[in-house]
């Protein structure tokens, strides 16, 4: 603390203020790792970065998984996941486990993008008569609506194949038969393209801008975030696709 | 040639601004954009009007006293080139040109197109310094400094403080201006004491001052008359992190 962040009292009354600039107002420093984190902008942008690389690793793992649609028995697959760490945890113990930690980091992501989102908006209460394009990427533009669609298909798609409520089938356990039954529309197919594709552009920026969020600028990271983006997209759409042009019954 | 311009004018901080047409002849091409705002002022003042307020000091690109926004981008179509910069030859007199102040929470509109930017003054007040004995000026060669890390300096120092990143950023973040000073303070020898410590700071006073946070848009850097690389802004989130485990 140096003398110049100190609250300029002795300043105050002495001097006719003249500025209508802000000045900076008197509340006492954060104290604390997490809360000195929460208190500031780029300590928002970093936990914002640290769940988002816990979500990224659960879509990698979840594309994955997915993709045994074509080469095994995605039912077993399913019965597989429930039976990790059963000795432990009981039978589908580490499901809800991996979901808890899921939950908890899109609050955390979602509660600071909103927080960010509203001091943007305060940040600038008066906006420009004329003002083109940004001149930044469309993905980067996008990541609030992008995050929006992406909670809401969300809400539906654990509605469709995780509670089977939404599904034309909707049998617990027989998730070749959900896909497929599911999959067989094309609005369905359109829905989860909708959301994929959001869900790419989002990972684009999230993957670039993440990664400076904690500090580091790698190189060739932009070309990077473009690849694992594209892997993620079509690694999540090939599995409808697949079905609607009767690649898997 | 003739240009329609469309000024935003304002006649004090509390008052309510609009955007107010005017045409400008006898426009030359070789003329610098504020030259055609004077040779606009010189016409208002002697048809009686008040002339437009603008903020301008060197004309040379060096100050970082002018800047406006001009059809919506800051200091206008220019790449890396600061408003006074500018030639009529750039602008296409069929086309009206939108000339409005910089908008964002800290910087008030003083009148026009004048805005106070002292709200980056206290950016600058919080930690833009370093601390080091006074006297004699020490030999040229007391302390080396590797030539990479000289270099990232001076590319973050070329900072001119004009304000065009906060004017150009969709969150009204001044980042890219804090990163520019940390990064020209933090990458050499001298300025190692009060790295961490001078990062959170700024920062620190850059949120309480209503500065928008940084979502590396990279809408500052496009417009920056320096060319400040965005690289500059990892490098303070890699400060500002450590402040905070750290405990500086």
């Amino acid at each position: 603390m140096y003398w110049t962040t100190r609250p300029r009292r002795s300043y105050r009354g002495r001097m006719a203020v003249t500025s209508p600039a802000p000045v900076r107002p008197e509340k006492p420093v954060a104290q604390g790792f997490p809360r000195r984190l929460w208190a500031s902008t780029v300590g928002k942008k970093a936990v914002m970065a640290v769940t988002g690389a816990i979500l990224f690793g659960y879509l990698l793992a979840h594309m994955i998984g997915n993709l045994t649609i074509f080469f095994g028995d995605i039912d077993g697959y399913g019965v597989f996941l429930r039976r990790l760490l059963a000795p432990v945890l009981g039978y589908g113990g580490l499901v809800w486990v991996i979901r808890a930690v899921l939950v908890l980091a899109v609050v955390l992501h979602m509660t600071a993008a909103i927080q960010l989102a509203r001091r943007s908006a305060r940040a600038r209460p008066v906006g420009y008569a004329k003002r083109p394009r940004a001149q930044g990427g469309y993905a980067a533009r996008t990541m609030r609506w992008g995050g929006v669609i992406i909670a809401l298909f969300v809400g539906y798609h654990l509605l469709d194949l995780t509670a089977g409520v939404l599904n034309p089938h909707g049998v617990d356990g027989q998730i070749h038969a959900n896909v497929v039954a599911d999959f067989r529309h094309w609005y369905v197919v359109a829905a989860y393209t909708l959301a994929v594709v959001a869900l790419g552009f989002h990972l684009r920026h999230g993957l670039w801008s993440g990664l400076r969020s904690l500090g580091r600028a790698p190189s060739r990271s932009a070309a990077a975030a473009l690849v694992v983006a594209l892997v993620i997209t079509i690694g999540f759409l090939s599995v409808p696709y697949a079905v609607l042009f009767g690649i898997v019954r | 040639m003739k240009y329609t311009l469309r000024v935003w004018r304002q006649t004090g901080p509390t008052a309510t601004g609009s955007l107010v047409e005017y045409e400008v002849d006898d426009v030359t091409p070789d003329m610098s954009f504020l030259e055609m705002l004077d040779v606009l002022n010189e016409r208002l003042q002697l048809a009686g009007d008040a002339p437009v307020a603008f903020d301008h000091d060197c004309r040379e690109g060096i100050c970082g006293a002018c800047g406006v926004m001009i059809d919506g981008v800051a200091h206008g179509p220019g790449k890396a080139t600061t408003t006074c910069q500018l030639h009529m030859r750039q602008f296409d007199p069929a086309r009206p040109i939108v000339i409005e102040p910089w908008r964002a929470a800290p910087f008030p509109v003083v009148r026009d197109l004048v805005v106070d930017r002292s709200a980056l003054d206290r950016v600058i007040e919080a930690g833009g310094y370093i601390s080091t004995r006074t006297g004699a000026a020490p030999d040229a060669h007391a302390l080396p400094v590797a030539k990479p890390d000289a270099d990232t300096a001076f590319e973050a120092a070329a900072c001119i403080g004009c304000g065009a990143c906060v004017a150009a950023c969709p969150n009204g973040s001044s980042m890219l201006f804090t990163a520019a000073k940390t990064t020209h303070l933090g990458a050499l020898p001298q300025g190692q004491p009060e790295r961490f410590t001078r990062a959170r700071t700024m920062v620190e006073t850059q949120d309480d001052l209503g500065f928008g946070g940084c979502t590396l848009t990279g809408e500052c850097t496009a417009v920056c008359p320096k060319g400040i690389p965005l690289s500059t802004i990892a490098r303070l989130n890699h400060d500002v992190l450590t402040a905070a485990m750290r405990g500086d």
